[in-house]
């Protein structure tokens, strides 16, 4: 049951949007989250829709499994919408007791929900077409100008890493621990707050002494293959800038012209 | 005697109905008979885990039903735990369970949900110190402290002390070295024989359950390839070599001894019965001395 809980989305392909770097991904999406919020009409945000439309289409992944990653934000969306239908000017649609709704709100909650929806859809193309293990290597290239400051990037990079890496075992390790305790009774299905929070101390216990013990393991292992550290240490995958890098970034950045320009030219829809 | 553990066609599967499904266990129909000793044999990925996961309602059969003492452990699913108490299970590596304090703190575990009296759960969790070997000085320290094999010794009693009908241990002597495998096998052996209750042995050593096993069940393929006694099972040496595993080596030489014509007996399972056949054989050809 626990193993059904699936981390790290990752969907193996070979798309463009697969093949493009790992920083400019990163770097893209961060940017087009904030144009999303740069948009400032409809007419602006709908541009930044269609480009992630077409990053949808291009990533070759499923529609439903997008839609599959906004089920989980639903409840946020329908709640935001819902109070800002409160919030705007304009003709009298409906009253109820003191709260008015006006066509302002409406325009203003459909507004709200696409910046939503379109701000997960953005994530999800990235952590669809990006390994987790790429997506760290990317982040540990972006900040390693902050070496400077004697930030140690690899080191929090090789932390996200192994992190990530365990994740699955840690689970399937919760799996088995908790199947041993229930076969020597413990209840973990029934009882108040503190009860249950009690029963999971069977659990915790073990799961921490393990991994504890996968720790020691671990760097026993990357000692004896004399690891020290990032410097020094050259990378089995480099990553290259290539055409479809600078080809992608010419096309967010018309986007982002488009979006600019929407702004300027059509201020204040509603 | 009556069955203490029967399935109907079993079935699991996992992985619903998704991409991904698996038949991990399919149409098995055993009887366990109370008192006896079970052996299940199968090479990795055979559905060993899987079926024995279900005898004690672990994990719920995709379809099938599992009677015990006569009665369908799902017929009513809140009272599942009763079956877990009554289908004690040791899991691979039970020592990466234990959690409390003190050894015994942690025997006492299963017993307390249970929700026995406080002197009987402490009654049973020293009578299943006992059988596991386990000596009072140790029953007062952190499970943490102990070793390897003592650790082991511990998740073994707290089941135990549940004083489950069925006794259900998956590979108990892995990973331990060959003279704490000998000794938990005669501790499991031993406690089978006082308590004359059920015990289902899952293990890779072939040696091993021909010491202790009435019947063998052998999984291949997700079903129940071959369920008969011992000596039947391990007659069929080739079938068995044939799922990845073998007969063990003593039963395999005096196969071969047979097949040339020596006069030896069929069905040799130990060395000690093995000796017992040759001592006398050399003995008489003048290879060895009386003794």
């Amino acid at each position: 049951m626990l193993s059904d809980i699936t981390l790290g989305q990752y969907l193996p392909g070979n798309s463009v949007l697969h093949r493009m770097d790992p920083r400019v991904k990163l770097i893209l999406t961060f940017a087009c989250i904030v144009f999303i919020f740069v948009a400032g009409n409809l007419w602006s945000l709908l541009c930044m829709v269609a480009l992630v439309a077409g990053g949808m289409l291009l990533s070759g992944v499923p529609v439903g499994q997008y839609l599959k990653s906004l089920r989980a934000i639903i409840v946020i969306v329908v709640f935001t919408s819902v109070l800002n239908l409160f919030y705007g000017n304009g003709d009298l649609l409906l009253k109820i007791g003191v709260m008015e709704i006006r066509t302002g709100g409406v325009l203003n909650s459909i507004f709200i929900a696409i910046r939503i929806i379109t701000l997960i859809l953005f994530s999800a193309i990235l952590t669809f077409t990006t390994s987790p293990t790429q997506l760290t290597d990317a982040m540990e290239r972006i900040m390693k100008p902050l070496t400077v400051f004697h930030i140690k990037v690899h080191e929090i990079a090789m932390m996200m890493t192994i992190a990530l890496r365990f994740v699955p075992t840690l689970l399937e390790e919760t799996d088995k621990i908790m199947s041993a305790q229930k076969a020597r009774g413990a209840d973990m299905e029934s009882g108040g707050l503190v009860q249950r929070a009690k029963a999971l101390i069977p659990i915790l216990i073990p799961l921490f002494v393990s991994s504890f013990r996968r720790a020691y393991d671990l760097a026993m292992a990357m000692e004896c293959r004399c690891y020290h550290g990032g410097e020094g240490r050259t990378k089995m995958k480099s990553l290259h800038i290539t055409g479809l890098d600078i080809y992608s970034c010419c096309v967010t950045a018309v986007f982002f012209a488009a979006v600019i320009l929407l702004n300027l030219f059509l201020p204040g829809l509603f | 005697m009556p069955a203490v553990l029967e399935t109907k066609n079993l079935t699991f599967i996992y992985g619903g109905n998704g991409p991904f499904r698996k038949t991990a266990v399919s149409d098995v129909n055993i009887s366990i008979e109370k008192g006896e000793f079970i052996g299940v044999i199968g090479h990795t990925g055979s559905g060993k885990s899987t079926l024995i996961q279900q005898l004690n309602g672990l994990l719920r059969p995709t379809s099938g039903t599992i009677l015990l003492n006569g009665k369908d452990i799902w017929a009513e699913p809140k009272k599942i735990r009763q079956v877990r108490f009554q289908v004690g299970m040791v899991f691979q590596y039970p020592e990466h369970q234990l959690f409390e304090e003190t050894v015994l703190r942690d025997i006492c575990f299963g017993p307390g949900n249970m929700g026995l009296a406080p002197e009987e759960i402490q009654r049973r969790a020293y009578e299943a110190a006992d059988f596991v070997g386990l000596k009072r000085e140790l029953l007062e320290k952190s499970p943490f402290e102990l070793s390897g094999g003592e650790k082991r010794r511990v998740a073994i009693a707290g089941v135990i002390a549940m004083d489950p009908d069925v006794l259900i241990l998956d590979e108990p002597t892995a990973g331990l070295d060959p003279h704490g495998r000998d000794v938990l096998l005669a501790q499991i052996q031993n406690y089978h024989q006082r308590r004359k209750n059920t015990i289902v042995l899952v293990s890779h050593s072939m040696e091993d359950i021909a010491r202790v096993a009435d019947r063998i069940l052998v999984m291949n393929h997700g079903q129940a390839a071959m369920f008969d006694t011992t000596e039947k099972v391990f007659a069929r040496g080739d079938e068995l070599e044939s799922m990845g595993l073998r007969v063990p080596q003593i039963t395999k030489i005096m196969q071969i001894l047979q097949r040339d014509g020596y006069p030896v007996g069929n069905g040799v399972l130990t060395m000690e019965q093995a000796i017992r056949q040759l001592a006398p054989l050399l003995k008489s050809r003048g290879c060895i001395h009386a003794q």
